[in-house]
């Protein structure tokens, strides 16, 4: 028996939308040594968890296989009967969604899940089981891993659970395991923590994985080799540091490129300069929940300011005080040197056109039953009062400034439009109330790097053109490089640190500050295992804070 | 008892031949070697019944009076069901082939029961409309000398007559003209009534979404006071009620049971209308708008009801079967529509006597089933319909 686990030969997949069935994957091929990492990368819609499937075996509902063989050690997995896959799945090849709070049942205790797949496979007795399931907690450094297992998936936080799904993964000691994007739904913090378990239980059993991702600097940690998808095609396949070092496509190299986007610097703000907008010592709570305490910073003419912090740090909650839509209980917001008043609904029509909002989610942030044309047009003519051939001008003016035809876009309902395009439609109607003041709401980070990349860039030309001012919400600190002027670090409701870019990111630093940069993955392939031998391995993530 | 244990033992050591027979034959295809016995066992068991089914047709086609009684209802079920399927794939066949572009890709993608619904519907408008035109007779018109001949079929040997295709009823009114007239009186006002419902419910329910706080909390716990008194026996509640007052009034009686019964299917249309609606309500293009100082009138009318059609659509073809359910258990009753109005319900109630025939005569025992008959196939033909608009607004392919 040779060494190969997984073999895939020219595997063609197709899907079945409006009809048709229209491919996924053109003849890709596969190959996964025993105990070897690879990574799967490319966009959305590249086919990487379609074919991470595919080397289970395991096709979605509406897909397909066209032609092609999918091996696992020898067996044929397209051909095999049900019952020789039941025998495999679970116990010889595992997967790791990338949810897991959708993952786990939520009526049943985590360990009772997790001794499910031994048990049913005669691996192990429920006790063995249970015994190697803390066992595997403790391993994956769950805190209190005899108890952990005794609660409801809801009970633990996230990245907790997502170790969770890692050490149930593991229980019958598979040969191969699929991660599919197992951190993207992570903090920086949490997901470094996650990393560094899943790395270290995967060599330690000798584990074979497929690790999908669309995130360059994640994959550069975990995998051995690469293999890099566009549209269902293999663009190229080699080893990790070959594959950082010198990529041979051009597809390849644009990827790398994306991380190297960064903006001129501006000179300092005038001391004197009045702000756009400034917070003054803001508190705010949802109901009796305190959620901002003493929140100040101000944002000026032609500048951006990203507001960067974990999830539940009060920057989302910041940005409604701002609008309007949550009073804060003290503190004021000054638009122009004069108090706004608290809620939107006792702000002047003007006071509502000036601050403009651009939200994550493109597809709840605009109607689907509009068409583009229509959603663009309402704010100009609500603010303007313009109507017929002068309001279809403006519009057509503003779809020419975030570079979409208006010809061929204006009559297009969202569903019509890919993520980035709509982005683009959410960019104009905040332009079309002409404001001087945006947020923006984590805008790039449902995008794929090289559309929000094009995104950055217009928000950054648009800046020059308009001299608007951009509170730019974020966790992704590539963002903050490539277009932040000023940086505010919030942590559980408060302003940890603030200050220029520059001196942002350079020490010293305020700890928590620091704690965000360094777990920020880079593209270095040694850059994990550095900075565990750095920081200790008790010292990272959540623990850290924890520490703090 | 024991016959049937047997037929089972019988179908399920075949199910077991089936299947073992099928992988050596098949040289193990993957269809016969991942089949679970009890797929099989369905299998088998779906083929005996449809040859039950086929050997009843045959006996129901027999000499023998007797016999062919016995079979009488499920010959008739048989040939209903080939009919209509028939008719709905001509159906279909004709809209895929005539039409707009858009029409012909609607009917490419519908399932044979939406055409089924959608052809059903297009009858009993086209019937409802053209009553007048349409019945041979007048729905108040007592026929002299015909009194209840009930024998449908128009057969003189059964004793039916020609004349009155389907029979005449105890005072001698024509059914086949009662049954039209009934498709007007009964549909149409089953549709104002649900029209009327959903403009109460729909426009309260955006309200209280939008609004929230004491306006929701108001209107809801109202509404689920009304919820929590069975619907049928507060209507008759009410209608006794209004019976007194259309008299003193001189209003007609069917106006008050178009209110009630709105008012009472208002309540279910209330709690969808304000489910759909919160769910609407939070997304991010209703901030939006919000933020831009937009009225209520844009926000309901604008933003909220054209994303809340497809749920409200189909709710409105399930209300709609209730309240002409509804109807006609209160004509039934005989609350409902009053006589000389030809009505279903009414239709049912007066030639019930008239189904205990079914056992030796069943040609007799056709006459009251054929109201209720037309109820359940309009009931059926609708739901066919919402289901396909349900499962198109949820996006949900193959």
């Amino acid at each position: 028996m040779s060494d190969q686990l997984v073999k895939i030969r020219d595997l063609w997949l197709e899907g079945r939308s409006d009809e048709t069935w229209n491919p996924i994957i053109n003849g890709v091929d596969l190959n996964l040594k025993k105990g070897e990492v690879l990574g799967l990368i490319g966009e959305s819609g590249a086919g990487k968890s379609t074919l991470g499937l595919a080397a289970m075996g395991f096709c979605r509902d509406g897909v397909r296989v066209f032609k092609g063989s999918v091996e696992f050690d020898g067996i044929d997995l397209l051909n095999a009967s049900a019952a020789v896959k039941r025998d495999l799945l679970g116990k010889r090849i595992a997967y790791v969604a990338q949810s897991a709070a959708a993952s786990f049942n939520p009526a049943h205790k985590i360990i009772d899940q997790h001794v499910e797949g031994p048990t049913q496979h005669g691996v192990m007795t429920k006790e063995e089981s249970e015994a190697d399931g803390m066992e595997l907690y403790r391993k994956l450094r769950l805190p209190n891993p005899d108890e952990i297992g005794f609660r409801y998936p809801h009970q633990v936080s996230g990245g907790q659970l997502q170790r969770a799904m890692t050490a149930m993964a593991m229980a019958c000691r598979p040969d191969l395991i699929i991660f599919d994007e197992p951190t993207t739904a992570l903090d920086v913090t949490t997901q470094i923590e996650v990393l560094a378990a899943i790395r270290e239980i995967v060599q330690e059993f000798d584990t074979a994985a497929i690790y999908i991702t669309h995130d360059l600097a994640v994959v550069a940690q975990m995998a051995d080799r690469i293999k890099v998808l566009l549209k269902g095609d293999e663009v190229e396949t080699a080893d990790t540091r070959t594959m950082l070092t010198a990529p041979t496509q051009e597809y390849t190299k644009s990827l790398w490129a994306v991380r190297s986007f960064e903006r001129p610097l501006k000179s300092p703000v005038i001391a004197s300069a009045v702000p756009v907008v400034s917070v003054r010592s803001v508190d705010a709570a949802y109901g009796k929940v305190p959620v901002l305490h003493d929140v100040s910073f101000d944002m000026h003419e032609g500048r951006t300011v990203a507001v960067v912090g974990e999830s539940g740090s009060g920057k989302s909650t910041t940005a409604r005080c701002i609008t309007g839509l949550l009073p804060p209980s003290a503190g004021e917001i000054l638009f122009d040197g004069e108090v706004m008043p608290p809620s939107y609904k006792r702000r002047t029509k003007d006071q509502l056109r000036q601050v403009q909002m651009i939200y994550q989610m493109a597809d709840t942030a605009l109607n689907p039953r509009v068409t583009v044309g229509n959603i663009i047009a309402r704010p100009v003519q609500f603010y303007s009062g313009l109507t017929g051939k002068a309001l279809r001008k403006r519009v057509d003016s503003l779809m020419d400034q975030i570079e979409l035809p208006a010809d061929e876009y204006y009559k297009r309902l969202p569903s019509e439009l890919s993520g980035g395009q709509k982005q683009r439609i959410g960019i104009a109607r905040a332009l079309a109330a002409e404001p001087k003041f945006i947020i923006c709401d984590e805008v790039t980070s449902a995008l794929d790097q090289l559309v929000a990349e094009g995104i950055l860039r217009l928000l950054a030309r648009l800046q020059d053109e308009l001299s608007l001012s951009y509170m730019f919400i974020t966790h992704d600190l590539a963002t903050v490089r490539a277009i932040a002027d000023e940086v505010v670090v919030m942590k559980e409701g408060r302003v940890v640190e603030q200050g220029p870019k520059r001196e942002m990111f350079k020490p010293p630093h305020h700890p928590y500050t620091d704690l965000l940069l360094s777990s920020v993955p880079e593209m270095d392939p040694d850059w994990l295992t550095n900075l565990l031998a750095e920081r200790g391995v008790d010292n990272i993530g959540d623990a850290a804070v924890d520490n703090m | 008892m024991i016959n049937l244990i047997i037929y089972l033992a019988v179908i399920a050591v075949a199910a077991w031949v089936m299947r073992f027979a099928g992988q050596k034959v098949t040289g193990n295809a993957p269809k016969f070697r991942d089949m679970t016995y009890g797929v099989a066992f369905g299998y088998v068991l779906a083929v005996a019944l449809i040859a039950w089914l086929a050997w009843g047709y045959v006996q129901a086609r027999s000499d023998d009076p007797l016999v062919a009684n016995k079979f009488f209802f499920l010959k008739a079920a048989i040939e209903g069901f080939v009919i209509f399927a028939v008719a709905a794939w001509l159906f279909k066949l004709a809209g895929k082939t005539i039409g707009t572009e858009w029409s012909k890709k609607m009917f490419r993608s519908m399932p044979l029961t939406a055409a089924f619904g959608v052809l059903v519907i297009i009858i009993y408008i086209v019937v409802a409309v053209f009553a007048q035109w349409i019945a041979p007779y007048g729905q108040d018109e007592i026929i002299q000398g015909a009194a209840a001949n009930v024998t449908a079929g128009g057969n003189t040997a059964l004793g039916g007559d020609p004349a009155y295709p389907l029979g005449t009823d105890q005072i001698g009114r024509d059914i086949l003209s009662r049954l039209i007239y009934g498709a007007q009186n009964t549909v149409g006002i089953a549709f104002v009534t649900t029209m009327l419902a959903f403009l109460l419910g729909g426009t309260l329910g955006f309200l209280a979404a939008v609004f929230g706080g004491w306006l929701d909390q108001l209107l809801s716990r109202l509404v689920d006071v009304l919820m929590a008194i069975p619907s049928l026996i507060f209507a008759l509640l009410l209608m006794t009620i209004a019976s007194v007052w259309s008299a003193t009034l001189g209003i007609p009686l069917t106006v008050f049971m178009v209110l009630i019964i709105a008012l009472i299917d208002s309540t279910r249309v209330f709690r969808l209308a304000r489910a759909v609606g919160q769910n609407i309500v939070v997304m991010d293009y209703i901030e939006a708008a919000k933020l831009r100082g937009e009225g209520m009138g844009y926000l309901v009318f604008k933003e909220i009801l054209p994303n809340a059609t497809a749920p409200l659509l189909a709710e409105f073809g399930l209300r709609f079967c209730f309240v002409f359910l509804m109807i006609a258990a209160l004509s039934f009753l005989g609350v409902g529509i009053q006589p000389p109005l030809a009505d279903w319900g009414t239709m049912v109630r007066d030639l019930a006597g008239f189904i205990s025939y079914a056992q030796f005569a069943p040609q007799a025992s056709v006459t009251p089933l054929l109201a209720a008959g037309a109820i359940a196939l309009l009931t059926v033909a609708v739901n066919f319909v919402v289901d396909w608009m349900l499962h198109k607004s949820s996006g949900l392919k193959e």
